[in-house]
C-alpha cells in the first residue's frame, strides 16, 4: 500500500513555464512589459489592467525586472494592446499624460500626491523640489519630495526630471543626470542655460510691464522682452520691488 | 488554510491583480493531476483553460462568494469538468497515437522517456478503476487534496469519498500483482 501511494505521488510534477504565462496573456491578469521609443531612446514600459505600472530606459531591463517581481513573478514580455499604446506615444509626444492610465496603487499616499503633482508641470518647464512639497501642502516636506521622486516607478510618463534643486540647478536623476538633461533638451529647455542662470543667482524674472514673478522656465516668464525683464534672486527680492507671483507657475503660496 | 484566506482576501479586493498570486500557487498541482487524467499531451491544454474559466468565474463573484471560496476545491471542480470533457471528446474520436515522447533534450531524454512510460503505464491502471475511484485517488494521492477538499470537488459526501480510496488503492494492488505474476 506505501509503495502504490508512494508512486502515485512521483506523479506530481512542476507545471511547464508557458502554462501561467499563457494564462496571464490570456486573461490579461498578469503584469507585462514592452519596449517603445522614448524621447531619449528606447524605454520599458510595464502595464496591468490597472494601468501603466512602471517606466525605465531600456538599458536598465535587469533592473527593471528585478523591481517589479511580485511573488517570484516578474513582468512578462507581451505587445502593449493597441488602444493603450496610442495612449503611451500620445503621451510621450506630448509630455502630458493625458488619457493614459498610471496606476500607483502601491505607493504611499504621499509618493502618489507628489507624482500627481510632478505630471502637472508642463513639458520643458522645471520646478524645485520645494515647489512641489509646498504645492501638496507639505512645506517642510522637501527632502521627502526629493526621495519621492528619486523612487518614481514611471520616470518619463511622469515626469520628475522636470523637477530640480531649490538652488535652481538642474540636478540629479535616478537614471543618471545626463537622462535628465536629455529629457529638458527633447522639450525645449536647455539645461545648459538653467545651470548658468542659477549659478548666476537667477531664481525668479519679473515682467517691468505686469509687476508678476514667475519660476525662469515658466511659459508666462518666456514671453517677456528682454527689454522688460527683470532677474530676480529671491521672493523676498519680488515683494520688495512690489511685485505678485504668477498664477500659473506658483512660485509663492497665492491667496485664493 | 491560511493561505487561501489571504489569498481569497486579495482576489476579492482585486482579481487581477491577485490572480498571478493562484496561478502561481495552485498551477503545479493542478497540473500533475490534469496531467493524471488527460496525460502529458494535453494536459497543459486542459490546465490553462481551467485557470481561464477560473478567472472569467472570479470576475462574474461577487465579494462575498470569493471571499468564502476554498480556492483548492473550487478550482478541482473546473478542472475536473474539464477532463471529462476531454476524455468524452476523446472517446468520440478515433485514437491515433497512445504516447508522444515531445522532449528534445539529449541527457534528460532517458528520465524524460521513463517518467512518460511510469505516467503512461499508472495512467492505464488508473483507467481501470471506476470514475469516482480514479478521481478520489489522483486527488488524494497524486494532488494531495484532503478529503474534505476532494468531497467539495466531487460533491459527494467524505464518508464516500474516502470508500472511493481505499477501495481503488485495494483495485490498485490487486492490478499491480497481477501485472507482477504476468
Amino acid at each position: 500500500m506505501n509503495k502504490i501511494t508512494q508512486q502515485l505521488e512521483e506523479l506530481a510534477t512542476t507545471a511547464p513555464p508557458s502554462l501561467a504565462e499563457t494564462v496571464l496573456i490570456a486573461t490579461g491578469a498578469g503584469r507585462f512589459y514592452d519596449t517603445v521609443a522614448g524621447p531619449t531612446g528606447e524605454l520599458l514600459i510595464g502595464w496591468s489592467s490597472a494601468g501603466i505600472f512602471a517606466a525605465a530606459p531600456a538599458g536598465e531591463e535587469p533592473r527593471f525586472l528585478e523591481e517589479h517581481t511580485i511573488a517570484s513573478m516578474e513582468p512578462l514580455p507581451a505587445e502593449l494592446p493597441a488602444a493603450l499604446g496610442r495612449k503611451v506615444v500620445a503621451a510621450i509626444a506630448s509630455g502630458k499624460l493625458g488619457k493614459l492610465p498610471i496606476d500607483l496603487s502601491g505607493l504611499s499616499e504621499f509618493q502618489q500626491a507628489v507624482l500627481r503633482k510632478t505630471a502637472e508641470i508642463p513639458p520643458g518647464q522645471l520646478r524645485p523640489y520645494g515647489w512641489i512639497a509646498r504645492e501638496i501642502g507639505k512645506p517642510g516636506a522637501t527632502r521627502a519630495v526629493g526621495s519621492a521622486l528619486n523612487r518614481n516607478p514611471v520616470p518619463v510618463l511622469i515626469p520628475c526630471h522636470r523637477v530640480g534643486r531649490s538652488d535652481g540647478t538642474v540636478g540629479q536623476y535616478a537614471h543618471g543626470p545626463e537622462m535628465k538633461r536629455g529629457l529638458l533638451r527633447a522639450e525645449g529647455l536647455d539645461p545648459d542655460v538653467v545651470d548658468e542662470e542659477a549659478a548666476r543667482g537667477v531664481r525668479y524674472v519679473a515682467s517691468a510691464t505686469t509687476n508678476i514673478f514667475c519660476h525662469t522656465t515658466c511659459h508666462n516668464a518666456r514671453r517677456i522682452r528682454e527689454a522688460n525683464r527683470i532677474e530676480l534672486r529671491s521672493i523676498d527680492g519680488a515683494h520688495s520691488k512690489g511685485f505678485r507671483a504668477c498664477k500659473v507657475c506658483r512660485p509663492e503660496v497665492v491667496a485664493a | 488554510m491560511g493561505r487561501a484566506t489571504g489569498l481569497t482576501g486579495r482576489l476579492a479586493n482585486d482579481v487581477d491583480s491577485a490572480f498571478p498570486e493562484m496561478v502561481l500557487a495552485y498551477q503545479d498541482r493542478l497540473y500533475s493531476g490534469v496531467r493524471s487524467f488527460v496525460g502529458s499531451a494535453d494536459a497543459e491544454d486542459v490546465t490553462q483553460e481551467a485557470f481561464i474559466r477560473a478567472h472569467r468565474a472570479l470576475h462574474s463573484y461577487d465579494r462575498d462568494r470569493i471571499e468564502s471560496l476554498q480556492v483548492n476545491a473550487w478550482l478541482w471542480t473546473i478542472a475536473l469538468n474539464l477532463c471529462r470533457n476531454w476524455a468524452r471528446t476523446k472517446s468520440r474520436r478515433p485514437q491515433t497515437t497512445q504516447l508522444t515522447f515531445d522532449h528534445e533534450g539529449e541527457g534528460g531524454a532517458d528520465i524524460a522517456a521513463l517518467e512518460a512510460t511510469m505516467l503512461a503505464s499508472w495512467r492505464e491502471r488508473l483507467e481501470s478503476l471506476s470514475e469516482p475511484q480514479r478521481t478520489a485517488i489522483v486527488l488524494r494521492h497524486v494532488v494531495g487534496l484532503a478529503y474534505a477538499e476532494i468531497a467539495a470537488a466531487t460533491e459527494r459526501p467524505i464518508g464516500t469519498t474516502k470508500t472511493d480510496v481505499s477501495r481503488g488503492l485495494t483495485a490498485l494492488r490487486r492490478i499491480l500483482a497481477e501485472e507482477g505474476s504476468a
